[in-house]
């Protein structure tokens, strides 16, 4: 086989095969999809860490970030920074006597929160179990069901979503502190600090966590303008989200969208350090009891039961 | 000096097989560099992972070679301590291997990141590093460090060699001293990753760190066992019989270690018989009808098994096919039972009771292979470079 | 017993006989206190809340067509009017005419009660319910969970002939993570 050789200084031989390697490399590379692939933005990307920010800068960091979705969508997108109101805590109540498994708290949530549909994220399950069996341990749960009517008979029914607890296994595990606990108890995700790696997901005992497996895509006319930093702006591929308890409505005093949305008052919601609200009362005096509390995590979403339900 | 430049001379000097080598390996790359622009532009969709099973092939595939890594150090115990001669000439090609094994797990954690370009977010002041709390904070440290000490050791040791010096111990020795618990670090750290999580009971387990270590120290030797064989055939480097008997020995006893760890895990979750027997139960009998990694599993344990046996008995251990036979079989056992049955039982049934069944796509197995024939490509040209400076050495040992 | 003895006797049970007159007849006043004092809403936790009530029907008030001077009170199926109403409450106890008196609603003690307090006539029996609804965990709340709240009245969610929810139609299931592509 001749090879062609060119000696430079070094004395390097480059032959045929080697040239072939560049030439294919060469070749390969100039095939990249550098048109498609996202814009590489200097200020996205030494973006600091969101409680690292000054109010100055974060008021900036909002300002870039309003006006990229708002060019993105083709919509005036408000992203409020509203911090937690002193002396709150919030806490979930959970009547299982009264859910009837009809979703529209997953629809209500996926609508004000800016989920993606396609592919579709889902904050809340909604999980389905038979009357009479094993079920506390989750192992026996029906996700899928579809009859035509619910109740079912000889069903029950118990939504989860993020437990938002007291002592997050995910806040542990996350290696660059990109979701942390609020002083009003949610925990929440910096979308632009998150790395997308994904130890978090292992680490919630419930489920909770969604990846966004692709770019979110949701139909225009349904995008949801009033967004929090923390919670429902927004986001890209590659990064973690969850629920929040809507934080962009509880900070401004409203319910949540599934506590509203629910048809049979199933939802409780409210300020666990506020004697007065429902939330409370119902702890002290409803028998509560809170998914894998053998785990120590300390959800601040109550399950409790009221009366008895439809056959 | 002129060592140095004939070693890099050596990199580009070789015959048709190493270029069809080289070859071979830069496609594979190229075709894993595309498939992974793919995934960059497209996002993790292209992969078979879900939201109920987050992590797969690319974390299955990392798991395993951290193994291999902290294997290296096998070799350095009794080559730097005992000065076990036979070893002793060889360890480099082993800390070689750990490099190339630890930088392909860091491309593993890198493709497998929704946000790669954000991961300076993880080094501490100028990032956010959750240390100490996040034990995956841990592993980046002990992982980079790791590679720090072993680049370290192989350049100091081949810049002594490339002047015909032994190396200085007192130099060396708090760097050996420290390199050994840090092997054994790493893998500790890479096995309480998973062992930590109490969300995962087939993963919250006490034995995985052992049988983490376990394991390495079976894969990682099998790996070197046959590399040292091709070095020995493809260069004029003599190795010594009396090493590889020996790391195969040591091999035999660190499977025997493993088979009864396994048993002991087996026993615990079965007889026990509670609800967190669901994903073991999955992965040797099957679930509710889902059975992908059954006969996977029960493979691997064959070959687990028949290695030992190879490797006990001195007879097969001596002979070179069969030698290299239970390497193989070693190498493949370790890789699916500490690569995808591990990880991906954790995830089977997940934390709401579903079920799941993760298999690779075709873009992860492609990525996959490219980041093997990157660590492959590393090492080739590292051992290409140091094989003139053995050669120095041997030649001023002969005069 | 001599004479002084026969007086005492007499005057004790006299005594004993008038103060239990007088302590039922403050027991009576004392029960129409309590059904007082729940009309005027002041319950065990406080003041009621906020609550949303569904507006009155076509026909109403009933006097409009009636003089009720029925005096046929025997409980029995109706068939000139008021047919579209089917009693799937404790039918079997009870009809019409135990809940419904005239333009208002009826107590048990036949005390009458105003429609937009109907939430008084469900309590006698579901009290436990009502506690439950009046510290907001029965029943749909709206609004600011630090403001106005929003309750809504029984009969907005229950028909309070047909009180059992009919089933719904369920969203979708959410898609299998096979099908995510």
């Amino acid at each position: 086989m001749s090879k062609k050789i060119r000696s430079n200084t070094l004395g390097v031989n480059l032959n045929r095969r080697t040239f072939l390697q560049g030439a294919l490399t060469g070749i390969a590379a100039s095939a990249l999809p550098f048109g498609t692939a996202e814009a590489f933005d200097w200020d996205s990307f030494m973006q600091k860490h969101f409680r690292e920010m000054s109010d100055e800068e974060v008021k900036k960091v909002i300002e870039r970030l309003e006006k990229e979705a708002s060019l993105e969508w083709q919509k005036e997108i408000h992203i409020s920074a509203a911090k937690a109101k002193p002396n709150v805590k919030f806490g979930y109540g959970l009547d299982l006597s009264r859910c009837i498994g009809c979703r529209r708290c997953v629809t209500a949530c996926v609508k004000e929160n800016n989920q993606s549909r396609t592919p579709q994220v889902q904050w809340i399950s909604v999980l389905k179990f038979k009357k009479g069996e094993k079920w506390i341990d989750l192992e026996n749960s029906e996700k899928y069901y579809n009859p035509k009517k619910v109740p079912e008979e000889g069903s029950f029914y118990m939504p989860v979503q993020c437990q938002q607890c007291e002592n997050p296994p995910c806040v542990k595990a996350c290696p660059t502190k990109a979701t942390w606990k609020e002083p009003d108890g949610v925990v929440v995700v910096d979308y632009n600090w998150c790395i997308g790696c994904r130890y978090c997901m292992a680490a919630c005992p419930y489920g909770a966590r969604r990846f966004n497996w692709a770019k979110p895509d949701i139909p225009k006319e349904e995008l949801n303008t009033e967004t929090h930093y923390l919670g429902n702006r927004p986001r890209s591929k590659g990064v973690v989200e969850k629920c929040t308890f809507c934080i962009q409505r509880t900070r401004a005093g409203k319910y949540p969208a599934c506590v509203e949305a629910c048809p049979v008052g199933a939802r409780k919601f409210g300020n666990l350090l506020d004697p007065e609200s429902e939330i409370r009362q119902l702890i002290e005096s409803k028998r509560v009891f809170r998914l894998k509390e053998d785990l120590n995590t300390e959800p601040k979403f109550y399950y409790f039961f009221t009366g008895w339900q439809v056959k | 000096m002129s060592v140095f430049l004939s070693a890099i001379q050596n990199v580009f000097k070789g015959g048709a097989k190493y270029y069809a080598w080289l070859g071979f390996l830069g496609v594979l790359i190229i075709l894993g560099l595309s498939a992974y622009f793919q995934q960059l532009d497209k996002g993790l969709i292209t992969t078979a992972m879900r939201d109920q099973v987050s992590w797969g092939f690319y974390i299955a595939n990392f798991t395993f070679l951290v193994g291999v890594a902290a294997a290296a150090v096998l070799l350095v115990i009794p080559a730097y301590l005992y000065h076990f001669k036979p070893i002793k000439e060889i360890v480099l090609f082993g800390e070689m291997v750990a490099i190339s094994a630890v930088i392909m797990c860091i491309l593993f954690i890198m493709v497998d990141l929704g946000q790669p370009l954000r991961v300076w977010h993880l080094l501490p002041v100028i990032g956010a590093m959750n240390f100490p709390a996040s034990i995956l904070a841990w592993d980046v440290i002990v992982l980079n460090g790791y590679l720090f000490i072993n680049v370290a050791l192989v350049l100091y040791a081949l810049y002594r060699m490339s002047l015909g010096k032994e190396y200085k111990l007192a130099l060396i020795f708090p760097l050996i001293l420290l390199s050994i618990p840090w092997a054994v670090s790493i893998h500790t750290v890479t096995a309480f990753l998973y062992n930590g999580l109490s969300s995962r009971p087939f993963w919250n387990a006490s034995i995985l760190a052992p049988r983490f270590l376990a394991s390495a120290f079976c894969s990682g030797p099998a790996l070197m066992l046959i590399i040292l064989q091709v070095i020995r055939k493809f260069s004029k480097i003599e190795i010594d019989q009396k090493a590889i008997s020996k790391i195969a020995e040591l091999i035999a006893y660190a499977m025997g270690i493993n088979l009864f760890l396994l048993g002991a895990e087996v026993f615990k979750e079965f007889y026990s018989g509670s609800v967190h027997k669901a994903a073991i139960e999955y992965l040797f009998l099957g679930l509710n009808g889902k059975n992908q990694l059954v006969p996977w599993i029960w493979t691997a344990l064959a070959f687990n098994v028949t290695a030992f046996i190879i490797f006990l008995i001195p007879k097969t251990r001596e002979n070179l096919l069969t030698l290299n036979i239970g390497a193989l079989l070693i190498i493949a056992g370790v890789y699916i039972e500490k690569g995808m049955g591990l990880v991906v039982p954790g995830f089977i049934p997940d934390t709401l009771g579903e079920i799941y069944e993760y298999w690779p796509t075709r873009s992860e197995a492609v990525i996959t292979l490219g980041i093997w024939a990157t660590g492959a490509l590393i090492y080739t040209l590292m051992v290409k470079f140091a094989i003139p400076i053995y050669k120095g050495q041997a030649a001023e040992g002969s005069k | 017993m001599n004479n002084t003895g026969r007086f005492i006797f007499a005057f004790v049970t006299a005594g004993l006989f008038f103060a239990l007159c007088l302590s039922t007849a403050a027991g009576a006043e004392e029960k129409t206190k309590i059904m007082k004092v729940a009309k005027e809403d002041h319950g065990q936790k406080g003041d009621m809340p906020k609550f949303l009530s569904p507006p009155p029907p076509e026909n109403f008030p009933c006097s409009k067509c009636h003089n009720y001077k029925a005096t046929d009170r025997k409980k029995r199926k109706l068939e000139l009017a008021h047919t579209n109403i089917v009693l799937k409450h404790a039918e079997d106890q009870r009809w019409c005419y135990d809940c419904h008196e005239g333009d208002k609603l009826k107590l048990a003690s036949g005390e009458p009660v105003d429609y937009s307090k109907s939430y008084n006539l469900c309590r006698q029996c579901h009290g436990t319910i009502f506690r439950d609804w009046k510290t907001g965990i029965h029943g749909k709340r709206t609004g600011k969970w630090d403001g106005e709240k929003l309750q809504r009245a029984c009969i907005t969610c229950h028909d309070p002939h047909q009180p059992r929810f009919k089933q719904l139609e369920p969203e979708k299931p959410p898609m299998k993570p096979t099908d995510i592509k």
